[in-house]
């Protein structure tokens, strides 16, 4: 069990704001298989398809066969912590500054030894753990071994919470509540414990739906936000950006057709506006002052969410110029993502499939509930998942592209 | 074995690895009266040479070697190079070979050898709190202990007494007096390492010749014998966690070749990165049964003058680790004690001595091991 963190204590404007250093981050491409899984939350080492030999470190052969042909595939998370230990001295700026600093060497169920950070709720060595696979703030794969049974307080560890972005007790913009998305998302980081929920709305002369319950939400504070408009998305820049620990972009147009069906080009204009240049605009303003605050304390800026879209990946015909202002944005999101590394700030990209919504009316079942895809959004926060691909049209249109992104296409044109 | 040859160690120097190169190699034409053009082979081991290797040294230093060889093994790098040296003085490959560890020590040296110790401590140990060595040692001294019951007391017996050897040894940087309480008062590095569990980083080499017993009489060399070596690399892969060397695999074959066994050896030079490798190496040479090596220090006095004399320069503990001259430090040492011309404190009655090198934390254990049993020269 965990001390609970306690509430970050009011900065002192008078302090130097600390600058961001990162663990290191070198890793070999080969070794990059690890990344790759942390990135959508999986612990998977290299498996051998010849022999079947599972092995850790990553090598460019089979240390058993020496086959070439090895694959990324999960493994349990069980296993043995053998031996570990607290550097109290060490050699790198990042962690300098957090010791001192557990790790140890864990043997896995499946015969591979790891070494991993441990986190402070492990009994001393030999104990039982699973090992979580998790980003870290250089945006590379770095193994945590955790106790078997974890209770509420265990995201408090120090060490944890270098790895997670967990919403309690930080600050946080939603650039659009109008929509149920975005009230959803709200309601999630709310519950989760956040300390201050910024919701964007634009037109802020008329009241939408669900303005009234929004407003009673002791969290929540209505900021006028018109992600199309830079002097708008420039003013709140300027009040809210040196306290925003994370920024949740649910900014969204969607309007169905492709390229036939509509005349002109003022629809894919407006997409293009909100989903493209609205999330230039936000990085713009926003991006830099959040880089300049990756190491600030308890609650330091953290995380950057996009929602995007399953059609990014691939276009779905009968949401033409959608598709592509989203894949536009992931684009730039991955711009992004390079631009925030440097300041520990991770990039996280939600691409769900149909949301149960008016714009989605014609697609059929199943369709991702707002609620869901809120969950999503916080679960990717708190777990340190970077790529989310959240409902069963996402992960299966993931898996199809993962699988032949050119039979995806040819799928899409018979059977859209 | 002849003209054993340290350059005397600094902590943080200006030169290149090349100067203490250059150096040791000077001392080794000085001190064997050999024209330098009579070394035609050469086999040398560096952290810091780079992007050099033992090729770009030969132009560097003017030597025309018929017989080369470079030996990226850490701390096994010295026995392993007087393997090698030995055996192509036997074939008839080199007559004369120039056995030289050499390693600079900048400010920024030591963090970026470890950022970049492996391909696998990159990918899969450094970014885990970036401890370098001490952190990995950590881990399995905690086991070690835990496993044998040994004290932190055990170690500090190593620590003192190798401290107690240095007092008389010129070349040692650390000779200020220790006690045990000294030792378990100092500040903890990675637990449960303390500071003098750790070996200090610095700049400086070793260097020795390697030629026929017949050529280093007829030269009036001062020099030991070589009467059994052996090494061994990634052993034992399947145990979980280090607690044994190659040693453990090879030590019959060792005291066969010598034909004489533990109780014959006067003193022992091990690799003493962290103690605890001194104890696996006092157990896996035979001296003591696996896990009896915290009984074993208890009952011996390890100084020079003792029962058990270990590390009779100091060690690295001591000394310092000059990157890869930190494998040859036993060699030197050992040859300076058999041929009774010792800098320090003299082993009484040295007619044999081992010693052991132990290299390359690749990812969670050390994979290279070696040993070598000398004696005094016949006519000595």
């Amino acid at each position: 069990m965990s001390t609970p963190l306690p509430r970050p204590r009011r900065k002192n404007p008078i302090l130097r704001t600390r600058l961001p250093t990162l663990p290191p981050g070198m890793r070999s491409r080969f070794a990059l298989g690890l990344t790759a899984a942390a990135a959508r939350g999986r612990l998977e080492l290299q498996h051998c398809s010849d022999c079947g030999a599972v092995q850790y470190p990553a090598r460019e052969a089979c240390h058993r066969c020496l086959s070439d042909r090895l694959a990324w595939r999960p493994v349990a998370d069980a296993g043995e912590l053998i031996a570990d230990t607290r550097i109290h001295v060490s050699q790198e700026l990042f962690f300098r500054e957090r010791v001192p600093w557990r790790m140890g060497l864990v043997r896995l169920d499946c015969g591979a030894n790891v070494i991993a950070h441990v986190h402070r709720d492990c009994p001393a060595a030999p104990t039982r753990v699973r090992v979580l696979n998790a980003l870290d703030r250089a945006g590379q794969a770095v193994l945590t071994a955790l106790p078997e049974e974890g209770d509420a307080t265990m995201a408090d560890d120090p060490q944890l919470r270098e790895l997670t972005c967990d919403p309690r007790d930080r600050r946080i913009l939603v650039t659009d509540g109008k929509t149920a998305v975005g009230q959803a998302v709200i309601d999630r980081l709310v519950e989760a414990g956040a300390e201050i929920v910024w919701v964007g709305y634009s037109e802020p002369w008329k009241k939408f739906p669900g303005f009234d319950r929004l407003e009673s939400i002791p969290q929540v504070t209505l900021m006028p936000l018109d992600v199309t408009d830079p002097v708008s998305v420039r003013e709140l820049a300027r009040e809210i950006g040196f306290k925003t620990d994370i920024l949740v972009n649910t900014a969204e147009y969607h309007r169905a057709y492709g390229i036939a069906q509509r005349a002109g080009t003022e629809v894919a204009r407006a997409e293009m506006d909100v989903n493209y240049f609205g999330l230039l605009r936000l990085a713009q303003e926003f991006g830099p002052v959040m880089r300049g605050r990756g190491a600030d304390g308890q609650n330091s800026a953290v995380a950057w969410v996009n929602l995007l879209s399953i059609f990014a990946l691939a276009n779905y015909p009968p949401h033409g110029t959608f598709s592509a202002s989203k894949a536009a944005a992931h684009s730039l999101a991955q711009c992004l993502r390079a631009e925030m590394q440097p300041a520990g700030v991770r990039v996280i990209n939600v691409f769900p499939g149909p949301i149960d919504d008016e714009w989605n009316q014609l697609i059929l079942p199943p369709k991702l509930a707002p609620a869901a895809l809120a969950a999503a959004i916080v679960k990717a926060l708190r777990e340190s998942v970077e790529d989310v691909y959240p409902g069963d049209i996402a992960q299966d249109w993931f898996a199809r592209w993962r699988d032949n992104p050119k039979a995806l296409e040819r799928e899409l044109v018979a059977n859209p | 074995m002849a003209v054993p040859v340290t350059i005397p160690y600094v902590r943080y120097s200006i030169r290149g690895a090349h100067w203490f190169a250059g150096r040791a190699l000077k001392e080794l034409v000085a001190g064997s009266g050999l024209d330098k053009a009579r070394i035609d082979g050469l086999c040398f081991s560096s952290f810091t040479l780079g992007p050099d290797t033992a090729v770009g040294l030969t132009q560097h230093l003017g030597l025309s070697p018929r017989w080369l060889d470079h030996i990226p093994m850490g701390g096994a790098s010295g026995i392993v190079a007087l393997r090698r040296a030995a055996r192509a003085v036997q074939a008839g490959d080199a007559a004369i070979v120039a056995c030289i560890a050499a390693d600079t020590n900048h400010p920024d040296t030591f963090r970026r050898t470890s950022a970049n110790f492996s391909v696998f401590a990159r990918d899969a140990v450094y970014p885990y709190g970036a401890g370098g060595a001490n952190a990995s040692f950590a881990l399995l001294t905690a086991h070690y202990m835990r496993c044998y019951g040994a004290r932190a007391e055990d170690f500090g017996r190593i620590c003192v007494a190798q401290r107690a050897n240095a007092a008389s040894f010129p070349h040692a940087l650390l000779r200020k007096p220790m006690t045990l309480e000294d030792y378990l008062g100092a500040r903890p590095i990675a637990e449960p390492l303390r500071l003098f569990d750790c070996v200090m980083p610095c700049a400086g080499a070793e260097a020795l010749l390697v030629m026929r017993e017949a050529l280093a009489e007829a030269q009036g060399l001062p020099h030991a014998r070589i009467l059994a070596t052996i090494e061994r690399h990634n052993a034992f892969a399947d145990d979980p966690i280090q607690t044994r060397g190659g040693w453990a695999e090879d030590r019959d074959a060792l005291y066969g070749q010598a034909g004489i066994g533990p109780g014959d050896i006067a003193f022992l030079e091990t690799y003493d990165d962290y103690p605890v490798m001194t104890m696996m190496q006092i157990e896996d040479l035979g001296f003591c049964g696996k896990g009896e090596g915290p009984d074993f220090v208890r009952r011996h006095d390890l100084t020079a003058g003792g029962s058990f004399p270990l590390n009779t320069s100091g060690g690295q503990l001591s000394v310092g680790q000059a990157g890869a001259a930190g494998a040859y430090l036993g060699l030197t040492e050992a040859v300076r004690q058999l041929t009774g011309r010792p800098l320090g404190r003299a082993v009484r009655d040295a007619a044999f001595g081992m010693v052991s090198g132990f290299g390359m934390i690749n990812y969670d254990r050390g994979l290279c091991s070696g040993a070598a049993i000398l004696a005094r020269a016949r006519t000595a």
